[in-house]
């Protein structure tokens, strides 16, 4: 916990001087820690000069900000119109079979999160998913049940 | 003898499809067989369909493979691509395949082309004159230029962009800004992506042309978290950039200050909207504002702000090179120049077309997009993202052009056009429209925040075929409340995808196809 703190004062420090700081200090601490730590809050909010209220607004609005670390592996699978149009509804099985847990979940051991994502630009070669930030398109069904088989528990 | 430039994209489109293993194969090949090779990782040509899209650059030009997969490699060397000759995936010249010689391509003239990370590849390749004439002209000459080119928002709302920059030069301001909004979120667009991915400069181009033309100082990218590799390639861009001197204190020569800062989003789909993403860049919650005052009064950290979407600002590099005249000569209407469309989804020929306003629907999906990839009849388009319209063949006539789709209670919004076959449930269209409205919806106004969440129950009690009559007239209602109650087009234009989907898929939502056809035309024509 002391060392979170260390570093969550390292990157609010990296950030003084800088307008409108309150994003890129929260994409910062999430990269450094996986998560925005509820410790971390106050911390943000004294050195932006604001209350803790109001960064915690600012946390929870926003669906990348998580509040406790994803599993080892994030899997993302787009749920928007193009890809549905090419059966992401057949992959997101796919995948939750695979991996026995539903859309939203982490795999108890914590191997594993599961989400949606609503669009990741490749909407021409639907349907699409990020495995722990590789990109794979022309998906269906069996290909997502191989991705999630290749994850190392 | 200079090594063989072949081109593999480093696209994040053609890396789903496997392109950097390709690139790895081709070269462990040609290392193997001894030929000095350079490969490029360019951009996508935008013919997604071919991808990944291998071209070998011959004396004559450059010839095209696709779309090869890593165990293609083997073949395709042993059949002459060294050589630029093949059989089995040979396309012949790039610029000959049909789907880019019917294209009219100004902004994304080099995208595909040269090599995103050179800015001496997009000098050579016409980049950066029109920063160069930007500089040497007076900031209102800039402004008609743009203005008598008769450029509007690619963002979808289609305001004149001239209009827009003439409002911020001339307002009062210790300091202004230039925002470039590539907060690409609406499913079957990916014009901005592929932009900055595969042709950065323009961009950069395009936002120093505006800062010099509205008197901003500094200017803000904005790119949703989902583009890591977009995200990337413009942080490089404007590295490079700034050190070839076209940024920085002294913005290409001109004296005067510019830079450019990349602010990454954080998954809020309502950050498109230029008022929320303006509060996001401030580091608050992506809540609308309320307008008036407009961005070009009071936008940013209250200064007077150009807000555009990325598409626009990199038009303006053609308009300023090849004059207004040139960009305003093609069109349609009131919609002049041209507009990438994305042809998404269930369609055979995926990609990007750039081409003049005014090509019909039914041309774009049938005749350039070739049908549904399953073979199966198109049953329903829808064009402008999630809250745009779906629309049935019988309105395949409609031109692609705004107020053509406005006319027909549509939108192009951002140009994407997501195609689907017989199977799709249109009801169950609706539905996910509500529900995305839902859990997207910022919070701000109430016909949003709470009719997004009405609407799904509603819609789930019509596909449960419970009071689908009295439900539908209750729809109806909801939807007229939502598109003119709501402060921005995130809850006003949810009822476009819902009402259009009610309107001509009667059938879907459990009601008798002719009396629900009569009373939408009595309600919403």
């Amino acid at each position: 916990m002391q060392d979170q703190a260390g570093r969550v004062a390292a990157i609010v420090e990296r950030f003084r001087g800088v307008e409108g700081a309150a994003l890129p200090i929260l994409h910062a601490v999430q990269e450094a820690l996986g998560y925005v730590p509820a410790e971390s809050v106050p911390m943000i909010a004294a050195a932006l000069n604001r209350s803790r209220a109001e960064i915690h607004g600012i946390v929870t609005f926003y669906h990348d900000f998580r509040d406790k670390p994803a599993g080892r592996h994030l899997v993302r699978v787009c749920r928007a119109e193009a890809c549905k149009s090419m059966g992401s509804d057949q992959v997101a099985q796919g995948f939750e079979q695979a991996l026995g847990i539903r859309l939203g979940e982490t795999s108890p051991d914590g191997a594993v999160t599961l989400e949606p994502v609503y669009c990741l630009g490749l909407c021409a070669t639907a349907p699409n998913a990020m495995v722990d930030g590789k990109l794979s398109g022309r998906l269906d069904g069996t290909k997502a049940a191989h991705l999630a088989a290749g994850l190392q528990p | 003898m200079s090594a063989l430039r072949i081109f593999v994209p480093g696209d994040a489109g053609a890396l789903a499809v496997g392109a950097d293993d390709v690139a790895a194969a081709i070269a462990k090949a040609a290392a193997t067989a001894g030929v000095s090779v350079d490969i490029v990782r360019n951009g996508s040509r935008g013919l997604y369909w071919l991808e990944p899209l291998v071209e070998v650059e011959l004396p004559t030009g450059r010839v095209a493979f696709g779309p090869v997969s890593v165990e293609d490699v083997p073949s395709l060397i042993a059949a002459g691509l060294f050589e630029g000759r093949g059989e089995r995936l040979f396309l012949g010249r790039t610029d000959e395949i049909p789907f880019l010689k019917a294209q009219t391509r100004f902004t994304f003239a080099r995208c595909g082309i040269i090599d995103p990370a050179s800015l001496a590849d997009y000098r050579a390749h016409g980049g950066g004159v029109g920063l160069m004439r930007a500089a040497a002209l007076p900031p209102a000459e800039i402004v008609a230029m743009v203005a008598a080119s008769g450029l509007r928002g690619r963002g979808g709302a289609g305001f004149p962009t001239g209009i827009k920059w003439k409002t911020v030069l001339e307002a009062a301001g210790a300091r202004k800004f230039v925002v470039a909004n590539a907060d690409e979120g609406d499913s079957g667009t990916f014009a901005d992506r592929m932009l900055m991915e595969g042709d950065p400069f323009s961009v950069i181009e395009g936002m120093a042309i505006a800062g010099l033309a509205v008197g901003a100082t500094r200017g803000y990218l904005y790119i949703r978290s989902e583009y890591p590799h977009a995200i990337a390639r413009m942080k490089a861009a404007i590295a490079t950039a700034g050190a070839a001197g076209w940024l920085g204190p002294d913005c290409a020569g001109t004296g005067r200050a510019f830079d450019i800062e990349v602010r990454v989003g954080a998954g809020a789909y309502v950050c498109g909207e230029e008022t929320a993403l303006l509060e996001s860049i401030e580091g608050e919650r992506g809540e609308v504002r309320a307008k008036p005052p407009l961005p070009a009064h009071k936008g940013l950290f209250g200064a007077p702000t150009a807000v555009n979407n990325l598409v626009t600002l990199a038009s303006v590099p053609f308009v300023l090179s090849e004059g207004p005249e040139a960009y305003a000569a093609v069109g349609f209407g009131r919609s002049r120049g041209t507009m990438p469309i994305q042809l998404a989804g269930n369609i055979r020929y995926s990609g990007l077309f750039e081409a003049a306003f005014g090509v019909t629907l039914g041309e774009l999906v049938k005749t350039v997009g070739g049908g549904t990839l399953t073979g199966r009849p198109i049953r329903a388009v829808q064009v402008g993202g999630p809250l745009g319209a779906y629309f049935p063949p019988a309105l395949f006539d409609t031109p692609f052009d705004y107020e053509s789709f406005a006319a027909r209670d549509g939108l192009i919004g951002h140009g994407g056009v997501v195609v689907f076959d017989d199977t799709v449930e249109m009801a169950g269209m609706a539905r996910f429209a509500m529900e995305f409205c839902a859990h997207e919806s910022c919070g701000k106004c109430t016909p949003c925040r709470i009719g997004s969440t009405r609407g799904v129950e509603l819609l789930d009690a019509m596909i449960a075929g419970r009071e689908v009559v009295k439900n539908a007239a209750l729809l109806e209602d909801l939807c007229d409340i939502m598109k003119f109650g709501s402060l921005c087009a995130l809850g006003g234009f949810t009822p476009y995808p819902v009402m259009s989907a009610l309107r001509h898929y009667p059938g879907d939502f459990g009601l008798a196809p002719a009396a629900t056809a009569e009373k939408e035309i009595a309600t919403w024509a």
